[in-house]
């Protein structure tokens, strides 16, 4: 059975707002793990069909073959009795691009993983936030406290404005994640007051 | 995959639930979070497997994702069903105002202004 008698709620109760935020980038860059760190649950995964989306999105042959879904993992944050904020790790490839149009619909927006040593595994994922006119921040995961490049660097490789933001993060520290997440949280705040 | 334990009940295929549709005609975002409605309560044992399932787990606020990834359910299929269970006054939904929300359908100011101190609070 599913109720209790004594779980019976009385009158219907309110539901909290959703908000999210996508984090996006190269294979292993650490998405799963930036999730893992700050999130109250342990990350969920789910599939999205590749074929759920009927209107003539253009499959690559490759993926459809190998598989038909696309795993995203996710984590919750509550930030109130009726807030929750959720943030999706998806991959960057471009064929999943018609993945993110789905998952970026309304969201906050994203932070974009970076591994320096792979630097062009995060031009995907750059290439669709721009263009979408997304509000995105680069994070540079710096694994084990290495950097191969400056941030100056790479922001002239990725060829990023001034105005976005860029940030050295470590994926598994909460106050690191945290604080990257509080970066982008107040730059589409200050995007929303500017427009 | 199925938490039901010490039956080998068969698991209907996904798609069959949702009669081949895999487009709610709300339409949900993904992160729609939903809640079981006292209708629903009441009504439960008149529902298909599925959507009890589904009903059980909105005890307390979820997402349809999560819903998707708790029960092993397409995210399409979680979609269409929970679309439906809202349709019919079984799950409760927040219903997005122009305070919190952009013409675009983004987070407005106050709202993001929430998160930033939620956040900060952590
Ligand atoms: N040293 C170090 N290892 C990390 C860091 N972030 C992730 N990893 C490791 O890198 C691997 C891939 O991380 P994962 O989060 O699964 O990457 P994803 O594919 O982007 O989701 C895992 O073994 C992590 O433990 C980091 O900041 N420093
Ligand atoms: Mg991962």
């Amino acid at each position: 059975m599913v109720f209790k008698r004594s779980e019976r709620p009385r009158a219907d109760k309110p539901v909290p707002i959703p908000v999210k935020i996508v984090v996006a980038g190269g294979y292993a860059v650490g998405k799963t793990t930036f999730v893992g760190s700050i999130s109250e649950i342990e990350p969920l995964t789910t599939e999205a069909a590749l074929t759920s989306h009927s209107d003539g999105v253009d499959i690559a042959g490759e993926a459809a073959k190998s598989s038909t879904t696309v795993a995203m993992d996710f984590g919750r944050i509550t930030l109130g009795d009726d807030l929750i904020l959720y943030l999706f790790g998806t991959p960057g490839q471009d064929r999943f691009h018609f993945m993110w149009d789905d998952l970026i619909r309304g969201a906050i927006g994203a932070v974009v993983l970076v591994d320096t040593s792979r630097l062009e595994d995060c031009f995907p994922a750059v290439d669709y936030f721009e263009s979408a006119g997304i509000p995105f921040v680069v994070a540079v995961n710096a694994f084990f406290g290495k950097m191969h490049h400056s941030l100056e660097d790479i922001r002239e490789a990725l060829a990023v404005p001034e105005s976005t933001p860029m940030v050295v993060t470590d994926a598994r520290d909460r106050d690191a994640t945290k604080g990257t997440l509080l970066e982008l949280v107040q730059h589409a705040l200050a995007l929303v007051n500017a427009g | 995959m199925n938490e039901i334990s010490g039956t080998d009940r068969l698991r209907i295929r996904p798609y069959a639930l949702t009669g081949g549709r895999v487009r709610s005609t709300t339409e949900l975002a993904l992160e729609t979070i939903v809640r079981v409605t006292g209708r629903c309560i009441i009504h439960a044992h008149e529902l298909s497997s599925e959507r009890r399932e589904i009903a059980g787990l909105c005890d307390q606020p979820v997402s349809i994702v999560e819903i998707s990834a708790r029960l092993s359910l397409p995210l399409g299929v979680a979609r269409v069903l929970v679309g439906d269970m809202v349709s019919e006054g079984h799950l409760n939904t927040h219903q997005a105002t122009e305070t919190e929300i952009t013409p675009d359908g983004r987070p407005d100011q106050r709202l993001l202004e929430r998160v930033l101190n939620g956040l900060q609070a952590l």
